[in-house]
């Protein structure tokens, strides 16, 4: 077993006034070393708080139940001290929106030293070695090191942030949407150096974004949630190109193709909003928004279950025979 | 940051006095002995008005005003600069600790800065100066104590918007503890607050030290910028129009604090990077 993640059965619910609302309800993941996994799903859906769960990084207010396994080993049972040595160092995020992830008022270079200064017992001056050397693999030089964080721009913030989740050589990077507020160029950009860095050293990415055809690009598998469960797994390309769950399928389609005229003509949208996970339907939670959804749909929640590519995709559909019919 | 603080021209004239004050403050024993302050052998009548022989004349007792304002300023700053320091660390660390912290510590840290915040400042210190053995060290103390509520408030309102901020749960997933988050990331964040915070709080203290030495509470044996002034006032220069007797500790009290706060805005303009890029 070298999966460098492991999420069984998670179930994760916040404390509200009027009782508690349910987030992510039964997720099963796994990451092996080297691995890219790909996290979509709208806003809402559950991603950003499985992502801090990877680091039990959620509010006091949050129940969690099943396990989060980093290299073997029970998130949720750590002790304090023991939690706090495994972050970062074994586990980094790029957090979304870099801009309010730097403190303000302190230099990039001191950020970034941070993490290394906490999780070993090294010099100022050696840290300082390292921040460079690290400046340089995001492609800035080294003297922006003094500079503070409003004095960089969005692209050279995140690539800071980039160079922070590198600092102790984790085994994992959850990148939670890395891009947003970023322009389309530099998004590519930023994408392109996680995807080249994370290779070259040999680290696992669990990538969150709400993007399919950007996740579909940089990731090897994809997951595709919906109401806090994967509506949707498989290996990248096949989940983009051919989805088995009618949600995968809208939201592939809700981003025209380059050279695809049609898909340029009719972006198709999805009707309706995310459900409010405090009001769940009954049944599967997609159905009341679902183009082929029928009677059978409405009564129990679908399972995850293999849908073909030879045992390597699984969907949560009774409809994804119909579903290929359909297309 | 040294070259932005040369930058501020009220600043660097404010510090200009300060460094001047404090030097003529330190150095104040060399030129004048122990004997032109005695009370007893005072070198000139009582209340003389300015001449060739004392500039500014003389006080109740016949001793140089000039003398005496030169050496109030001993006094005045030991105690200003020192209280300060002592309000603002109780008041910074009460502050970062409840805004930090919350839940019940938080609460009851500020019901008790509540409390003292409610007790007039003034009555508070004049009990506490006059229960304690009467010296500079009590005056520190009875100012110090009763002078940090302002500043624990402020801090723990700065440390609360601080602490929603994405960049701590950041520094918390690299697995930073209480200990750093409230120092790496807090204490800077708040810090141009507690340096705004301490050059009020110095005019307080001096204005604080003098009322509680013209009130009789300070150390009577010593001179200062507020025994001078109560001095001033036993002997009727109040009545009798003897400026020169009530000016100058009066205008010194005034220029030493003023002084400070133009110190204190421009040190906050340069710790603060965004408040100078808005210049």
């Amino acid at each position: 077993m070298n999966d460098v993640l492991r999420v069984e059965d998670l179930h994760v619910s916040y404390r509200r006034a009027g009782g508690r609302v349910p987030a992510v309800r039964g997720v099963d993941l796994a990451l092996p070393a080297g691995g890219r996994l790909g996290l979509a799903g709208e806003s809402g859906c559950g991603k950003s708080t499985l992502a801090a769960a990877v680091l039990r990084l959620l509010p006091k207010s949050a129940t969690v139940t099943g396990r989060v396994l980093l290299e073997g080993e029970d998130v949720q049972e750590m002790g304090w001290g023991r939690l706090r040595a495994v972050r970062w160092a074994r586990a980094s995020i790029v957090f979304q929106g870099a801009m309010h992830s730097l403190n303000p008022v302190r230099r990039v270079g001191d950020q970034i030293a941070e993490p290394i200064l906490l999780h070993e017992k090294t010099t100022r001056a050696e840290a300082d070695r390292r921040v460079a050397k690290l400046l340089d693999q995001v492609g800035l030089v080294a003297a922006r090191a003094a500079a503070y964080p409003h004095e960089l721009s969005g692209g050279q913030r995140q690539r800071v942030m980039i160079a922070m989740a590198l600092a102790c050589s984790p085994r994992l990077i959850v990148a939670d949407e890395p891009t947003t507020a970023l322009d389309v160029m530099i998004q590519a950009q930023i994408l392109r150096l996680i995807g080249e860095l994370v290779a070259e050293h040999g680290i696992s990415l669990l990538m969150i974004s709400h993007d399919l055809a950007v996740l579909a690009e940089h990731c090897d598998r994809l997951a595709v949630m919906y109401a806090g469960r994967i509506a949707e797994e498989g290996p990248a390309g096949q989940v983009f190109a051919d989805a088995r769950h009618p949600y995968g399928r809208a939201l592939a389609g809700a981003f025209p193709r380059i050279g695809d005229p049609a898909s340029r003509r009719g972006p198709r949208g999805l009707p309706g909003d995310p459900p409010d996970p405090a009001q769940l339907p009954e049944g599967c939670a997609f159905a009341p928004r679902c183009p082929i959804a029928v009677d059978a749909c409405r009564e129990a929640e679908p399972a995850l279950i293999a849908a073909g590519g030879d045992g390597e995709r699984m969907a949560a559909c009774i409809r994804m025979d119909a579903l290929r019919g359909a297309s | 940051m040294i070259a932005d603080f040369r930058r501020m021209r009220a600043g660097m004239a404010g510090l200009a006095f300060l460094v001047l004050t404090a030097l003529v403050a330190l150095t104040a024993p060399l030129f004048i002995s122990p004997h032109d302050l005695s009370a007893v052998f005072a070198p000139g009548m009582p209340r003389q008005a300015p001449s060739g022989d004392f500039l500014l004349g003389t006080d109740g007792y016949g001793r140089s005003m000039v003398d005496v304002t030169i050496w109030g300023a001993r006094i005045s700053l030991t105690v200003g600069l020192l209280a300060t320091l002592l309000a603002v660390g109780i008041g910074a660390l009460v502050g970062v600790t409840a805004g930090h912290f919350g839940g019940w510590p938080g609460t009851v840290l500020m019901r008790v800065t509540d409390w003292f915040l409610v007790l007039p400042v003034l009555v508070l210190a004049t009990a506490l100066a006059s229960v304690l053995k009467p010296g500079v060290g009590t005056v520190v103390v009875a100012i110090g104590v009763t002078s940090w509520p302002t500043t624990a408030r402020v801090v723990r309102a700065q440390t609360l918007s601080v602490e929603a901020r994405p960049y701590i749960e950041r520094a918390k997933a690299l697995g930073g503890g209480h200990w750093h988050v409230m120092r790496r990331h807090i204490l800077p964040n708040v810090m141009p607050l507690m340096l705004a915070q301490a050059t009020l709080t110095v005019s307080g203290a001096i204005l604080a030290e003098a009322t509680l030495a013209f009130l009789g509470l300070g150390d009577p044996t010593k001179v200062s910028w507020g025994t001078t002034l109560q001095l001033a006032r036993q002997v009727g220069a109040v009545s009798a129009n003897d400026w020169w007797i009530l000016l100058p500790p009066g205008a010194a009290i005034v220029a030493v604090a003023l002084a400070f706060t133009l110190v204190g805005r421009a040190l906050e303009q340069v710790l603060n990077p965004r408040l100078q890029e808005q210049m």
